[in-house]
């Protein structure tokens, strides 16, 4: 069993995802009951497979029991398991969320919505986890159709949004559908860690670095790097609550950690950094995402197209950390993928929360939200002061190591935008705050009959199903601050590839 | 040059046809021209694929009386199955792509009662959604 732990996490929910139309024509209310209790599989097994990489080192499992390369070999090293493990909670917790959400915005369709939720994660998991490149691009394919099919059901514009997600997604994963044909043509091969030890002798083959920008582009349209983000802020806008809560954390996160993989695991760091100019490059655009997210950001009136275009900043946030190219940047975009997907994943889990209980996004209706739903805004406050690197929540922790990074790489201008997109945060987030615990009651109110009328407001909190999530996140994003030494120390040092 | 040409036409033909179809998903108002360049941009990368696993003079790789292990293979006079056997991954993806996105065309028809990119854009403004 627990040497199987590795498969379960794919064939889990893939099978499950297969059940819940049986159970929905059965009986609709066990679809829900039955995702949660699928997603805890894979939770476990992950956890079971970090503790294992961190006690024994990095393994691989053969799929099959076919010998690598021939074979898919699932490769389990503390980069994967760790993203994994991020990937496996937040899945778990977004599903425990979404009961009162569905019930809510998507009755009828429960069905297509939870057996899509599985295969979306199933998707995203396998991405992650798979040692083999054209297993990978099948994963991407697999994670993106749902995320198509998800975003489809959303709310007003949705269609048109996710129309124009399907035409640039595609050409992305076409882009890396060539850069593997590139690569196979010159090695033979479709195995990562194959194509480690053939590449390094075809590195100065045209056929290697066609291949190489194939990927990074396909790549950098799927993470959504500026300025190739068009369609991420309207898709993830009109998606349904419980469907942003789990794409805008994990979606661009898992492109990211491709790209970590590919760069520094399949070509070498010293290929990915030296011998071709692309590190400058995605480093100048991802200063140009953080400004372009931020500044687009401050130009909302509705709360969840603001956090749509935080997303965007804090894509650049992570591509910074990769392009510096050293040992503290790296921890920090590691460090920032853990950090950004638990603070996305609370803040969309409170909008979701306000929209499900006062069915507005717009920033400035959200007056005494703090007496009628203090929880909620407890935890969007701690997580907002973490966007805005406040010590010990754990934003500030990755953008420490980035900044940090950008200095030993003398980039001053990058950490500089790095400083400055945490003053944009403040300004985007207090506004936020500010609307929601300090602004004065609506002059209709006061003027009501020439005296001042203290209407009790009443308490009307989130239900539990949603609470209970929003908190935990809330609590994540503290305790992995405290306790992000720990973490670097014993998972993400690891993760970094050696030679930096 | 000409020689050049012709000795890589496989990968010339690709080239015209991705970018084909990389100008319809740009330049074409049409939503369903968009859907078909699309799928011409991503049968020029099945092409591609498939045109790489060819020898000359192979056969297709089907093996008769190597059952018994005293004949050894002879690999150049197959040609490569590995990539037609991805494509037909890829080709079951670009299925899966196209039927979603027609179902997605259906629900623009619905809610626009047109297909034209710049006409949906129009009503858009006009209702402020």
């Amino acid at each position: 069993m627990a040497d199987q732990f590795a498969a379960l996490i794919i064939v889990v929910p893939l099978i499950a995802s297969l059940f819940v139309p049986v159970f929905g024509w059965w009986k609709k209310k066990l679809c829900y009951p039955w995702v949660v209790a699928v997603l805890v599989i894979p939770l476990i097994s992950s956890l079971s497979v970090l503790n294992t990489v961190m006690t024994t080192g990095k393994f691989s499992y053969r799929l099959g029991g076919w010998a690598p390369p021939w074979g898919i070999e699932y490769m389990l090293d503390h980069l994967s398991a760790f993203v994994l493990v991020i990937v496996s909670s937040i899945s778990l917790i977004v599903a425990i969320y979404s009961k009162k959400s569905v019930e809510d915005n998507l009755p009828e369709k429960t069905v297509p919505f939870y057996t899509l939720f599985l295969l979306l994660v199933t998707g995203l998991m396998g991405i992650v986890i798979t040692g083999d490149v054209f297993n990978l691009f099948v994963f991407l394919e697999i994670s993106a159709l749902s995320c198509y099919a998800l975003i489809a059901i959303g709310e007003e514009g949705a269609p048109m949004a996710t129309f124009n997600y399907i035409i640039i997604g595609t050409i992305g994963a076409c882009f890396y559908l060539l850069g593997i044909g590139y690569l196979y043509i010159a090695t033979g091969s479709l195995n990562m860690a194959d194509l480690a030890n053939i590449l390094p002798d075809l590195y100065h083959s045209k056929v290697i670095l066609v291949a190489f920008a194939f990927f990074t582009v396909g790549l950098a349209i799927k993470a959504g790097l500026f300025p190739l983000h068009t369609w991420l802020p309207d898709a993830y806008c009109t998606a349904p609550s419980a469907v942003s809560a789990l794409i805008a954390p994990l979606m661009t996160k898992v492109a990211a950690y491709v790209m970590i993989r590919l760069m520094f695991t399949v070509f070498q760091p010293n290929f990915s950094v030296n011998m071709v100019p692309v590190m400058p490059i995605l480093g100048w655009l991802s200063v140009m995402a953080i400004f372009w997210g931020g500044i687009k950001a401050l130009a909302q009136t509705d709360l969840k197209r603001m956090l749509v275009y935080v997303v965007v900043a804090e894509v650049g946030y992570i591509v910074i950390g990769v392009s510096v190219a050293n040992r503290m940047g790296l921890t920090g975009a590691i460090l920032h993928i853990m950090n950004d997907a638990v603070m996305m994943a609370c803040l969309f889990l409170v909008v979701g929360a306000i929209l499900y209980k006062t069915g507005t996004r717009e920033i400035h209706q959200l007056r005494h939200l703090n007496k009628k739903m203090p929880f909620t805004m407890a935890a969007f406050t701690i997580t907002a002061l973490s966007m805005c690197g406040i010590p010990p929540a754990c934003g500030f922790f990755s953008k420490w190591y980035l900044i940090l990074g950008t200095i030993e790489a003398g980039q001053w201008v990058w950490a500089a935008a790095l400083l400055c997109s945490s003053l944009i945060n403040a300004v985007l987030f207090f506004r936020v705050i500010e609307c929601a615990y300090l602004k004065p009651m609506e002059p209709a109110y006061a003027l009501n009959g020439g005296e001042t009328k203290h209407e009790e407001i009443q308490r009307d909190e989130a239900p539990l199903t949603m609470l209970v999530p929003i908190v935990i996140m809330a609590a994540g994003v503290i305790l992995l601050g405290i306790f992000s030494g720990k973490i670097i120390s014993s998972v993400i040092q690891f993760a970094v590839p050696a030679s930096f | 040059m000409l020689d050049y040409v012709i000795s890589k036409y496989n990968f010339w033909i690709y080239i015209i046809l991705m970018m084909i179809g990389l100008y319809a998903m740009i330049g074409k108002k049409n939503l369903v021209k968009k859907l078909i360049g699309m799928n011409v941009f991503q049968s020029a990368i099945i092409l591609f694929y498939v045109s790489i696993g060819v020898k000359a003079g192979a056969t297709v790789p089907i093996l008769s009386g190597h059952g018994h292990g005293h004949e050894a293979i002879d690999v150049a006079s197959y040609i490569n199955p590995l990539p037609h056997v991805l494509m037909l991954t890829a080709i079951v993806v670009s299925i899966a792509t196209t039927g979603i996105a027609l179902a997605t065309l259906i629900l623009i028809y619905r809610k626009y009662n047109t297909l034209e990119e710049d006409e949906i854009l129009k009503i858009r403004k006009e209702t402020g959604a």
